[in-house]
């Protein structure tokens, strides 16, 4: 971390802990994990520190002006100055003159962010969908929502898209959004610089539940991430004989689920997101619940209660509690 | 938009320019901008549908040539109408006017036979992207020619009944102003639409 | 009654823009407390995700073209032919139909608040949700079935004719309506912003009237302008959008920046310093603003080349913004500064206006919008720029000249309480939500988890708004006062410099017993070369003919909305009923006896 940014952190922490804040500030721009997040971060603190100045320097000449001009009995009347040229001059180049050191290193940064990577670099697809996120390994024939996982400094190529409407692709700390836009794909590239679990979530107005359309990214030890592939690559676990994981299948199979969802080898929808290794997420909801089997068993029962909008709607007729019961043990075996 | 007979101001004008003339000019200005937007947007979706009809299946040159030199000579006419007006001959002006609303109204006729035909050939707005931006732009500017019809047979029907004199030239010289630059328009969109593909 | 139904009088006119689109104000204003409510805490259940959608949608639409837009509206009326001095502006009945077709389109746009039921929905149900910039392909019929985008685009097509017919009715009347000897460059920098506003209104308008044609034609006929399945690419109506946004920025902003011209002049007691930069600046904001618009649009993926000449284009508007600013300093260095109400939102104006200015810096580089784009950062970027730059500048003009409109003063007191709750709550309002920005919250959310770390700051936001609801309530209580209690004013209260002060308050039907004759750019003020000018005579030397009301500009209004509520109720006969009252008004209008 550079001084200058130290410094403005600091301000920024004052200015949280006067309001009585604190925490951890999970989509925090100003915590940058990614060589394309500090380099947008550095090009921001350049620009705030000059920004800080040409305001410093505006307002004080403001207050002092009122200050020193203000209206006196007996002062005589003011001259009535009509310009100075030299001095108009002076203030229409100063600002150009600053705009040089912001314009330069904006385009040295806009091009090495431009979402070019080395031709070894991870590929991932991520595809907008209202209100989930897709993501699909190009180079694993491996696909999961929501939660997209990453090795650690490893060069990582993203290439945005969207099923409906625009949406935009956001994990704050490791770089700025690009949006998904249908019919086009946008790159962002980068590398990660530390493991950990990143937050996130869509930038674009999408629809009534964009707030819900949430994400995570997880940046793995190289050693985690391929074993999470190997595991997501597997075909889904098999619940055991007579258990209750075992009726839930046999009600997810009968029931509308297939027809959005895709468990490999028993239902083949692509609208919902897949389902094959379910179990082994965090999230479920656009990443907006914990994937227990409490808020599970409430997201089957009514969808739309918790997700306004949600496409999934409420079962007709009603599912029973213990049916629900049965799909939760089931969705939870799929680890 | 027509005035009767009065002065428009009877202030000093800054400019020497009559207001409602000014007042055309930017508006002129603004409708370059609208179909500045219109042809623009069908340039750059050009080439892009996915089905036909294409513009080649569907576009006959010959016959819309036809539609052109129809537009083209009612700006001739209009120019003589508003030299009539100007000089008092109220019997050519008539007769000038008159014949340029008619021309404008073949040029409707043409375009009203176009539509149906592109229509039975299956083009139609929901067709594909040729059909929306190309519907939309020789419609609106279908919609300007109807518009300076109507103001043209308005003004005939003035003339018609005498209230329509060398007093009134701005309101025939504004009213030519409109026809000129819907005939510009066309032009452009014809060499843009059917002329360039 | 009926005399202000038929007026055609600008004054009249300028109150009624002034009136209406104040009531819009304070209505975008409640929408707003709603907002902030909904958002004082993570997880808020004030109202629903979809009442939410609605109502920042209509928070932003309503402020930009039913309160800000005919705000400016009021003193462009007001003001600008008695600062030119005219009698009226040059096309008086259209300027009517400006005000009526405005009126109207705004109730249209509002109405959908209560008409829920008559589209099988709720009340609350079916107001535009697609947000003030209703990108598409949400907009779609597809992604939105309901009548709310339909509200929308028909509404702001609607508001979009008023604007265009105000527009030329003010270019012509600036440039032809000057008193003798009123030069260009001696014009008042309120007209000359109020001409530059209006040359972009006639510009910018047409171009999103395009977009919103397409949209309807999308949504009604089945068309595929915005439809990536048929080729074509929903950017295009950002494209179009913004072609007119950015422009409209301006439009907003300038008038603003006209009014504090002519404020800190008047308190300084000094002429305004740099008056030809500054006008040559407005005049250069005007056209490079149109040379932006992509900066809205550096997260669609543009490529690093347009990425990087928007940049600079955008960077550049700062120039001649900055010599504004700097220019509006040295006007107040070496004055005798009076701090009138007036005074304190001019000041206000550029103390506030510079942090948008310089937050807008920040985004012009692109890869550092790209974390900052469709945050609260840019939600305070525009509170900046729109609250703290025009409506501080508003207020100004309204103090400025609301003697001049009404002929009583507003209480100065009660001003001052206005200002500094104001003041104080915008900063408490829209500050934090930089940091709510930078922290990682998105706009448009109806609800935020709690683990964000932006709770406090969010309920510090709700507090500020809630101040400011406080501080237009002392505006208000002032205005009832004046109603009633307000000093009388003078023809000129302050010691103005310009031609709307050497004529009574409120002025004369006809504003100017004897057209005045102009010979410097300050012409009530004793300069080197001249000496003050002669007021006007309290009365006429003659009888003056001032033009009689008219009712057709109102008929003809009426038939707009007609014809919008057709597609909106898919009833072919409203199409041809509304074109039929247009038509009728207008060829009423055309050959009634009228003499201007």
């Amino acid at each position: 971390m550079t001084d200058t940014s130290r410094v403005r952190l600091w301000l920024v922490t004052l200015a949280l802990a006067l309001s009585g804040c604190a925490g951890p500030f999970p989509q925090s721009t100003l915590r940058p994990r990614s060589d394309f997040a500090q380099a947008t971060d550095s090009l921001f603190t350049d620009i705030f520190w000059w920004a800080a100045a040409v305001f410093v320097l505006v307002e004080v000449l403001l207050v002092v002006a009122l200050v020193r001009f203000r209206h006196r009995e007996g002062r005589p009347a003011p001259k009535p100055a009509h310009g100075h040229t030299l001095l108009e001059i002076a203030w229409t180049l100063a600002p150009a003159v600053i705009l040089v050191f912001v314009a330069v290193p904006t385009v040295r940064t806009i091009f090495t962010s431009s979402g070019e990577a080395p031709a070894d670099a991870l590929k991932v697809e991520v595809i907008g969908h209202q209100w989930w996120w897709e993501f699909r390994y190009l180079d694993l024939a491996l696909t999961t929502a929501n939660e997209l996982h990453l090795p650690v400094g490893k060069p990582v190529r993203i290439g945005i898209t969207s099923a409906d409407v625009i949406h935009s692709f956001w994990a704050p700390l490791l770089g700025g959004k690009r949006d998904a836009i249908p019919g086009q794909t946008n790159y962002i590239a980068f590398r990660a610089d530390s493991v950990g679990d990143y937050s996130g979530q869509c930038a674009e107005f999408c629809g009534v539940s964009h707030a819900n359309m949430r994400l995570r990214v997880i940046v793995d030890s190289d050693t985690a991430f391929g074993a999470w592939a190997q595991a997501q690559l597997g075909p889904p676990a098999t619940p055991p004989k007579a258990s209750p994981a075992e009726q839930g299948r046999a009600i997810y199979a009968r029931s509308a689920c297939i027809g959005c969802h895709l468990i490999q080898g028993v239902s083949a929808g692509v609208i919902g997101p897949g389902l094959t290794h379910v179990g082994s997420r965090t999230t479920i909801a656009g990443g907006i619940l914990p994937n227990d089997s409490a808020h599970l068993a409430a997201w089957i029962a009514d969808a739309p209660a918790l997700k306004p909008g949600s496409l999934m709607m409420r079962m007709k007729p009603p599912l029973s509690d213990a049916d629900i019961a049965a799909l939760v043990a089931y969705l939870q075996s799929l680890k | 938009m027509t005035h009767a007979a009065h002065a428009p101001t009877a202030h000093y004008t800054s400019m020497g320019l009559d207001s409602r003339k000014m007042a055309f000019w930017a508006f002129i200005g603004s409708e370059c901008l609208l179909f500045g937007s219109l042809i623009s947007t069908y340039l750059v979706y050009k080439g892009r549908s996915v089905v036909g009809p294409y513009p080649h299946d569907i576009l006959n040159i010959p016959f819309t040539s036809v539609s052109t030199f129809d537009l083209l000579m009612s700006s001739l006419m209009m120019v003589l109408a508003l030299a009539a007006v100007q000089r008092g001959d109220m019997k050519w002006g008539k007769i000038w006017l008159f014949s340029t609303a008619l021309l404008g109204l073949v040029f409707l006729g043409g375009q009203v036979i176009e539509f149906t035909e592109f229509v039975h050939k299956g083009l139609t707005m929901s067709t594909n992207l040729f059909g929306c931006t190309f519907f939309v732009l020789t419609g609106t500017h279908g919609a300007h020619v109807a518009v300076g019809v109507l103001w043209l047979l308005t003004l005939w029907v003035r003339a018609l009944q005498g209230r329509l004199g060398p007093a009134n030239a701005m309101t025939v010289e504004i009213t030519g102003l409109y026809w000129h630059f819907v005939d510009v328009v066309w032009i452009i969109i014809f060499t843009v639409v059917y002329l360039i593909q | 009654m009926k005399s202000w139904l038929t007026t055609t009088d600008h004054k009249r006119i300028g109150l009624l823009y002034f009136w209406t689109a104040f009531v819009f104000f304070l209505l975008g204003g409640i929408e707003a407390l709603v907002i902030r409510l909904q958002l004082a805490q993570p997880s808020g259940h004030v109202v629903s995700a979809e009442t939410y959608n609605q109502l920042f949608t209509m928070h932003g639409t309503t402020m930009v073209f039913l309160a800000l837009m005919p705000l400016s509206a009021s003193f462009f009326n007001y003001i600008v032919p008695l600062q030119i001095g005219a009698r009226d502006v040059a096309f008086p009945r259209l300027n009517a139909f400006s005000y009526w077709v405005f009126l109207l389109g705004g109730l249209f746009l509002n109405a959908s608040w209560f008409v829920g039921p008559l589209f099988k929905a709720g009340m609350l149900n079916v107001a535009p949700d697609g947000g003030w910039f209703g990108y598409a392909n949400l907009t779609e019929r597809q992604f939105s079935p309901g009548p709310n985008i339909d509200f929308w685009l028909l509404g702001l097509q609607i508001l979009g004719i008023s604007s265009l017919a105000a527009g030329f009715n003010f270019i012509v009347t600036i440039l032809n309506l000057r008193a003798p000897g009123l030069k260009l460059m001696r014009l008042p920098v309120f007209t000359w912003m109020t001409l530059v506003t209006q040359f972009l209104i006639i510009t910018a308008f047409p171009v999103i009237t395009v977009g919103l044609v397409f949209l309807m034609f999308d949504r009604f006929f089945g068309a595929h302008f915005y439809v990536h399945g048929a080729g074509a690419t929903p950017l295009l109506w950002q494209h179009l959008f913004w072609l007119f946004g950015h422009p409209e920025v301006y439009i907003l902003i300038l008038p603003a920046m006209g009014i504090v011209s002519e404020v800190l002049p008047t308190f300084a007691r000094k002429p305004l310093f740099g008056y030809t930069v500054v006008v040559y600046s407005g005049i250069l904001i005007g056209f490079m603003g149109w040379g932006v618009w992509s900066h809205h649009m550096f997260a669609v993926g543009l490529g690093p080349i347009a990425d990087s000449v928007f940049a600079a284009t955008t960077m550049l508007i700062a120039v001649p913004t900055g010599v504004k600013i700097f220019n509006w300093i040295a006007t107040l260095w070496g004055g005798d500064i009076r701090g009138t109400t007036a005074l304190h939102f001019a000041v206000g104006f550029i103390a506030m206006f510079i942090i948008g200015g310089l937050s807008g810096v920040s985004h012009a580089s692109p890869p550092a919008d790209l974390q900052q784009t469709d945050t609260y950062y840019v939600v305070a970027h525009i509170h900046y720029v729109l609250f703290g730059g025009t409506i501080m500048g508003l207020f100004a003009g309204i103090y400025y000249w609301w003697p001049k409109m009404t002929g009583r003063l507003l209480s100065e007191p009660l001003g001052k309480w206005h200002f500094w709750l104001q003041f104080i709550g915008m900063n408490v309002a829209f500050f934090p939500m930089h940091f709510i920005g930078l922290l990682g919250m998105p706009r448009r959310i109806y609800t935020y988890s709690p683990d964000l770390g932006v709770s406090d700051l969010n309920l510090v936001s709700t507090v500020g708004a809630f101040l400011i609801a406080v501080s237009l309530l002392v505006f208000i209580a002032n205005l009832w006062r004046t109603r009633s209690r307000g000093e009388t004013a003078s023809n000129d209260p302050w010691g103005g410099a310009t031609l709307e002060w050497s004529i009574p308050s409120p002025p004369p039907v006809y504003n100017f017993s004897v057209i005045p004759t102009i010979t410097s750019r300050l012409p009530r003020w004793r300069t080197e070369l001249h000496a003050p000018m002669q007021d006007p005579p309290a009365t006429p030397p003659g009888p003056i003919h001032v033009p009689g009301g008219s009712w057709w500009p109102m008929v003809a209004a009426f038939g707009l909305p007609l014809m919008a509520l057709a597609p909106l109720t898919h009833t072919l006969w409203l199409a041809f009923v509304g074109a039929g009252v247009l038509i009728v008004g207008i060829y009423g209008w055309a050959f009634e006896p009228f003499e201007v």
